[in-house]
């Protein structure tokens, strides 16, 4: 099991060193230091093994990470701990910095002490924890207090406190999306996926059992069986299809897995606040909201001319934002002009790409960029390797096709009905890594 | 505000505040010692001020106390017992929290006094109201037993965490796995975690209900069990299967460890074992959309699944195609992972892939994708003529490492696919001058060696590579070696002097014995039977296999049981990382089990369930073993192509040799075996060489022994022209001594100078930088002339020579035996200190030769008690030959006169440190036995 966690400004100074186990010494908070952290090379992996001693590392911004062991421990969990108390770390004071971590140090260890013992992970629920570590010191409890404390601690549902109340409930879905694609030069998909999450965000009064539903293929086919009358079809441009499949999804810890695997329903009692619900993706009738068209033209050895046309390809009641169209030039341009009908574009030599933006574009129009590349003659034989044209934009829909069916809540102790929550559903797709080769 | 100094003024201050009345001034106090703790000041003379403010009903500055406790109790055993009763009354305080928060705090005060007073309060806190408590002192077993194992059995606590399995409160269950886990770890007999049907399901019911983590401890304590059945195996898949849909990675890969084992023991025609390997894959794939390291340990992973049940990713290629943004070490891994699920079907997609990444920025990477390329060609027939295109389309860019890379490569596919691509051959030749690299180097040599029929200038190509024959590396020697035999063989009449030429810089001018043997062999195949030889030198090779980097089956059934853990990213077994007991018992895959025959026969039955924690041979191998097996895994590098790494030390019979082993020694690209001191058997080999001008190295024992007495045994062997006498190199530091360096080497004298020649091999994780070293006081008074010159970091898995030339002017101190030096080597990671002996030989100046008179003279002079005698068996020299070999040792014949058909040489040696040696050798014709009279003298 984990036998220290380390944690290091980016000089390699320690802010926090926190020994679990007798087999970690002093001097593995220096071999880190000496053998990462100040290491000449790049960081080759996020496991090291330094005289029989594994260290396991992440680093946000300018802080380093390190959980130390002698033992065969699990990996996956040393790592999903290590970004857990990062996550832990950011809800109690916000960034993850050296002066919030100096400022937070006694906090800190108390967390440690509480979510590792021995080196194993106990409940690390932000939720749970914020009920009996806090920064203003321990109120004093009542005995129902404390046994109510320990028992969400160790219970079935750790992530939630008893005794919430709202007067107004409410919730909040996010469906956010990112669409990955890579095309070829003449329009074929080489590869395109939606990697999505459902967020939730909720203000629910005592302890609610929700119902989420969406059109998941295998459901909606379960009850087209069933005799209702779905009408299989599907309408492109905007996402109206029935029902779509999922490859493969992962839930919040929240959500009972085994009511999901037997009736692939999704329920739960939701954390108090925002959690992500579900992760899922989806490879099958991905709505693409824009193709990109690229002509690139080489004129002798000193110049090209690049076209680019792109279009959108949704409804055209929606619009599309923070569209961006990054072309890459080659090393050696010596200047660009550039015309574009819509939004401003700008060649960018340190970046060696034309970048194109346009703030907004509505559906099932398309627009154009040209640019002439002048480029210094070299002697350098070897080829520009023509690195693909990349896209980026945010669209009010999801492109996988999801849509969320339903979302019930029920609370049977308390006098509110499904009825009375006030419910708001988005959707939001991203660009992920979304190519095209030219 | 917070200060990271402590100086003792500070001290001073902070008892002060320590010792306020102020609640508040108190707080801040403590708060600053911890701080001062943190960045590694020592602020233990504070001890019994902290410790008096233990005493309050402020769980906040309780709590900051206890992390005091935990860090300085170990050094102040005596006071540490102060708190005691504190903590005794914690765990009675009737706030649940407290009473863990002391429980917990209890167990990590390794301190024997207090585990002693720690067991009462344990045991209340076992079965305590509530589940908090328990949860904690679950774990405060684990900690116990590992602070003392005896007292956790004898106070029988071992029996109350095995009830706790059963608890109501699935926190509570999950800890008390986790802590029997790793107590039967260090009992790997003591099946000690019972693991039963009835428990299994009581297990796999707490898994619906408890913590992610909580999930992980049960199902990596479910992998460990040994289903009675298929049907048994089957229900507790269904069961597991839910989990791959979690958000925590680890949960998912414990999920598919479980499932991998227990899939072992499913009929492959059943319809849920075919349902099941689709249900693996998806969530293997959305492992990678998870942050970077996890991505890292998944990809690990997800490498060895393939490698065992490929057909579960064989659809998925697509997503193991490197991302613009991933970290190095994902990408290095997918590329991996593709090469591995290359088929006819999907290769086209995968080249177009790997020729992109052969123009990236990445040297490792882009290496690896040039590698990858060669390794397609090999591994889908098919490919094998776009693959040797887009190889040459590569060579063509001029980068020089990717055009050594290709070249490596073309190689092996020459190997795989003989009398097919060899039109490149002319495309390769034009970058001869560009390649500066051994490995690259080599490969260019043994394609021309190999088709020297069909290159017209092949004796001009090889000359030049020749002129710098001394400064290659010795890989590119031995193949240059082999080539220009292979050559000569094929072209006898053009190239003959180039054969003797290089034959003769083998064995006369090189001090590499690999090298030196490999070219007598030929040298002597050649002159004896230039037919035998085209047969020997010329043999078809073999042809080489598709996948040379797997992992071989038995380790990669262990290391699917250990999926998620440690040793699956370093793909190592446990045993190779892990200090003491734990994990070193080796787990293995469930044997699949016929259903019909486990109900039929009960017995079958009880043994394969009973034996639940024992699926494997429950053995722990001898520390003997355990360093083989240590060494072997580290020394094994990923090669592409088959043959073992140079193993030193190889001991083969001579005759053995030239039967079975040379023609994969001589025929094949391989670096060669080495061949020991051994290699001529026995003197007898060397008369029959009568051919071959040099006599053949000898079978020298290494004078290691004691001190002067057995000095003269260096004449026991059979002559070396050239040179004194070298030792071969032994290991003084075996890396499980030093933290994975290892040291070996000799001693040797050259031109004068005594040299040290060592040879430092990284068999650790980590690079290692600074070395120094220095020697003790010695009976010789040697000591370095210079610095150790190690100029580039050593990465793992490397091998450096280095000569460290010694002075003989050190500090003297009479060791014993008297040739003993003691050494210490320092490098980043620590100093390391071993012994070796040195050949006294070395210490033999060059102007040892005394005058005739003088001689005769001393002779006389030294007393009879200075005087020692022995015999040297089994040689077969005449005089002459045996004075001209001491010669070269710097032991001079002064004279000689044969008396009664005995012929007696006299003889002289001077030490180093002025100390002269006079002997009598006494040979006689026939006999093989030599007698030495020796006498020593001082000459001040």
């Amino acid at each position: 099991m984990i036998g220290g966690l380390f944690i290091y400004n980016h000089k390699g100074e320690v802010l926090i060193s926190r020994v679990y186990r007798d087999d970690i010494g002093r001097n593995a908070v220096d071999a880190f230091r000496v053998n990462v952290i100040h290491a000449r090379q790049q960081v080759r992996s996020p496991v090291t093994n330094i005289a029989r001693t594994s260290f396991f590392h992440v680093k946000r911004s300018n802080i380093w990470l390190a959980a130390v062991t002698k033992q065969n421990v699990n990996a996956a969990m040393v790592f999903e701990f290590l970004y857990k108390m990062c996550d832990v770390m950011t809800a109690y004071f916000g960034k993850i910095s050296e002066e919030n971590i100096k400022n937070n140090f006694v906090l800190i260890y108390e967390l440690l002490d509480e979510i590792l013992d021995f080196g194993y992970p106990q409940n690390s629920e932000t939720g749970a924890l914020k009920t009996f570590i806090t920064q203003t010191g321990i109120k004093s409890q009542s005995k129902e207090e404390q046994s109510q404390i320990t028992s969400q601690v160790t219970g079935q549902i750790g992530w939630r406190r008893e005794g919430i109340k709202y007067r107004r409930n409410e919730l909040f879905l996010d469906v956010l999306e990112s669409v990955n694609l890579l095309m070829s030069p003449q329009g074929q998909v080489l590869s395109a996926h939606v990697s999505g999450r459902v967020v939730m965000k909720s203000y629910l009064s005592g302890m609610p059992e929700c119902k989420f539903g969406m059109n998941d293929k295998i459901v909606i086919d379960k009850q087209g069986k069933g005799g209702a009358t779905d009408e299989a079809g599907k309408s492109g441009g905007g996402g109206g299809k029935q029902s779509i499949a999922i490859d493969d999804c992962t839930f919040h810890q929240c959500v009972r897995l085994s009511k999901f695997d037997a009736e692939r329903s999704i329920s739960f009692i939701p954390p108090d606040g925002e959690c992500e619900l579900m992760r899922y993706r989806t490879t099958k009738d991905i709505i693409l909201p824009f193709r990109v068209i690229p002509l690139v033209r080489e004129v002798g050895r000193t110049k090209l001319e690049v076209k680019v046309v792109i279009k959108s390809n949704f409804k055209p009641s929606l619009l599309a934002q923070k569209i961006e169209v990054r072309i890459p030039t080659p090393l050696n341009t010596s200047g660009v002009q550039v015309i574009c009908m819509k939004g401003k574009a700008k060649y960018k030599a340190s970046e060696n790409a034309i970048v194109w933006k346009i703030k907004r574009m509505a559906g099932m129009k398309e627009s154009q960029i040209s640019a002439e590349i002048e480029l210094l003659p070299t002697n350098d034989k070897k080829k520009w390797a023509r690195p693909p044209i990349s896209m980026n934009f945010e669209v009010p829909f999801a492109p996988s096709g999801l849509k969320v069916r339903y979302l019930k809540v029920f609370e049977p102790k308390l006098n509110y009905s499904d009825h009375d929550v006030i419910k708001w559903v988005r959707y939001i797709g991203r660009s992920g890594i979304y190519e095209t080769r030219c | 505000m917070l200060c990271f100094h402590v100086c003792a003024g500070e001290i001073f201050e902070l008892k002060a505040e320590l010792n306020s009345d102020k609640k508040e001034k108190k707080k801040e106090a403590v708060k600053k010692v911890i701080a001062s703790m943190t960045v590694g000041k020592d602020v233990s003379a504070l001890f019994p001020d902290v410790v008096n403010c233990m005493q309050t009903d402020n769980l906040e500055l309780k709590k900051l106390v206890y992390l005091y406790l935990m860090n300085y109790a170990k050094s102040q055993p005596d006071m540490a017992i102060m708190a005691v009763n504190t903590f005794v009354k914690d765990c009675e305080d009737p706030n649940p929290l407290i009473r863990a928060l002391a429980v917990r705090t209890m167990g990590c005060i390794r301190v024997d006094k207090i585990t002693e007073y720690l067991c009462e309060p344990l045991r209340k806190c076992l079965k305590d109201e509530d589940p908090y408590v328990r949860k904690t002192a679950a774990v405060c077993v684990a900690k116990l037993h590992d602070i003392n194992a005896q007292l956790v059995e004898d106070q029988g606590f071992l029996d109350t965490l095995k009830d706790l399995i059963s608890d109501s409160n699935p926190m509570v269950v999950a800890n008390a796995v986790a802590a029997l886990s790793e107590i039967a770890e260090s009992h790997p007999n003591s099946n000690l975690l019972d693991l039963n049907p009835q428990s299994i399901n009581k297990l796999l019911t707490a898994l619906n209900e408890c913590t992610e983590w909580g999930q992980i401890f049960i199902l990596d304590c479910l992998a460990n069990y040994a289903p009675r059945d298929d049907r048994e195996s089957q229900s507790i898949c269904e069961r597991v299967t839910p989990r791959l849909s979690h958000a925590n990675s680890a949960v998912v890969l414990s999920a598919v460890k479980v499932l991998m084992k227990f899939m072992e023991m499913l009929p492959k025609d059943l319809d849920y074992y075919g349902t099941l390997l689709k249900k693996l894959a998806p969530p293997l794939v959305t492992l990678l959309s998870a942050e970077p390291e996890l991505q890292y340990v998944a990809l690990r992973n997800i490498n060895l699944i393939v490698q065992k049940r490929p057909e579960i990713l064989k659809h998925e290629m697509k997503v193991f195609f490197v991302k613009y943004n991933d970290p190095i070490y994902v990408k290095l891994e997918k590329l991996d992972i593709m090469i591995r699920l290359a088929s006819q079907a999907n290769i086209a997609q995968v080249l177009a892939e790997l020729k992109e990444y052969a123009t990236e920025v990445d040297v490792d990477f882009v290496r690896k994708a040039v590698r990858a390329i060669g390794r397609c060609a090999i591994k889908v027939e098919q490919s094998a003529e776009r693959c040797v295109s887009t190889l040459l389309d590569l060579i063509q860019t001029k980068v020089n490492y990717v055009v050594q890379e290709a070249i490596v490569v073309i190689k092996d596919i020459f190997r795989k696919y003989p009398n097919k691509y060899e039109s490149v051959i002319a495309t390769l030749c034009e970058n001869l001058d560009s390649l500066d690299e051994p490995e690259a180097r080599a490969a260019m040599i043994w394609i021309v060696g190999e088709y020297a029929e069909r290159i017209d200038n092949a004796d001009e190509l090889l000359e030049s590579f020749l002129e710098g024959f001394h400064d290659e590396s010795t890989q590119v020697q031995l193949q240059l070696l082999t080539a220009i035999v292979k050559l000569f063989l094929k072209k006898p009449t053009e190239t003959q002097e180039l054969v003797q030429q290089v034959l003769s810089l083998a064995t006369q001018d090189s001090d590499n014995p690999d090298l030196r043997d490999r070219g007598y062999i030929y040298w002597r195949l050649l002159s004896t039977d230039p037919v035998a030889a085209k047969e020997v030198v010329l043999a078809e090779k073999p042809l080489i296999s598709e996948e040379t980097d797997l992992i071989e089956p038995t380790l990669l059934e262990e290391l699917i049981c250990h999926i998620g853990t440690l040793a699956s990213v370093y793909h190592k077994p446990p045993s190779a990382f892990v200090e003491g007991s734990r994990g070193v018992m080796h787990k293995r895959l469930p044997a699949r089990t016929g259903s019909g025959e486990s109900t039929e026969s009960p017995d079958v039955g009880t043994i394969a369930g009973g034996s639940g924690t024992e699926t494997a041979p429950s053995i722990i191998p001898s520390q003997g073993d355990l360093l083989g097996d240590l060494l072997n895994l580290d020394l094994a590098p990923p090669t592409t192509t088959g043959p073992p790494p140079p193993t030193s030390g190889m001991q083969m019979g001579g005759m053995d040799l030239l039967g079975g082993g040379l023609d994969s020694l001589v025929g094949s690209p391989m670096p060669p075996r080495h061949l020991g001191g051994d290699i001529g058997g026995s003197a007898a080999m060397g008369a029959g060489f009568g051919a071959v001008p040099a006599v053949m190295p000898a079978s020298l024992n290494a004078p290691m022994g004691g001190g002067l007495g057995d000095l003269f045994d260096l004449g026991g062997g059979v002559g070396m022209p050239l040179g004194a006498y070298i030792p071969p190199k032994t290991v003084w530091l075996p890396a499980m001594k030093a933290k994975g360096l290892e040291i070996s080497g000799t001693f040797a004298r050259r031109a004068g100078v005594i040299q040290m020649e060592l040879t430092l091999t990284n068999k650790a994780m980590s690079v290692m930088t600074d070395f120094a070293i220095q020697f003790n006081r010695n009976s010789f008074g040697l000591a370095p002339a210079g610095p150790l010159q190690v100029l580039s970091p050593l990465s793992p898995n490397q091998t450096i020579e280095v000569s460290l030339p010694l002075s003989t002017v050190g500090p003297v101190m009479k060791m014993e035996p008297l040739n003993n030096l003691q050494v210490a080597v320092k490098n980043n990671i620590d100093v390391f200190y071993f012994s070796c002996q040195y050949p006294i030989s070395m210490l033999f100046v060059e102007d040892g030769k005394m005058e005739r008179q003088v001689f005769l003279a001393t002779w006389k002079d030294i007393p009879n008690e200075n005087e020692s005698q022995f015999q040297i068996k089994d040689c077969h020299l005449n005089s002459d030959a045996a004075s001209n070999k001491l010669q070269a040792s710097n032991i001079f014949t002064i004279a000689k006169r044969t008396v009664e058909g005995q012929d007696m040489l006299y003889m002289s040696i001077k030490l180093s440190n002025g100390i002269w040696v006079l002997a009598e050798l006494r040979v006689q014709t026939g006999n093989p036995n030599y007698t030495v009279r020796k006498e020593r003298i001082r000459i001040t």
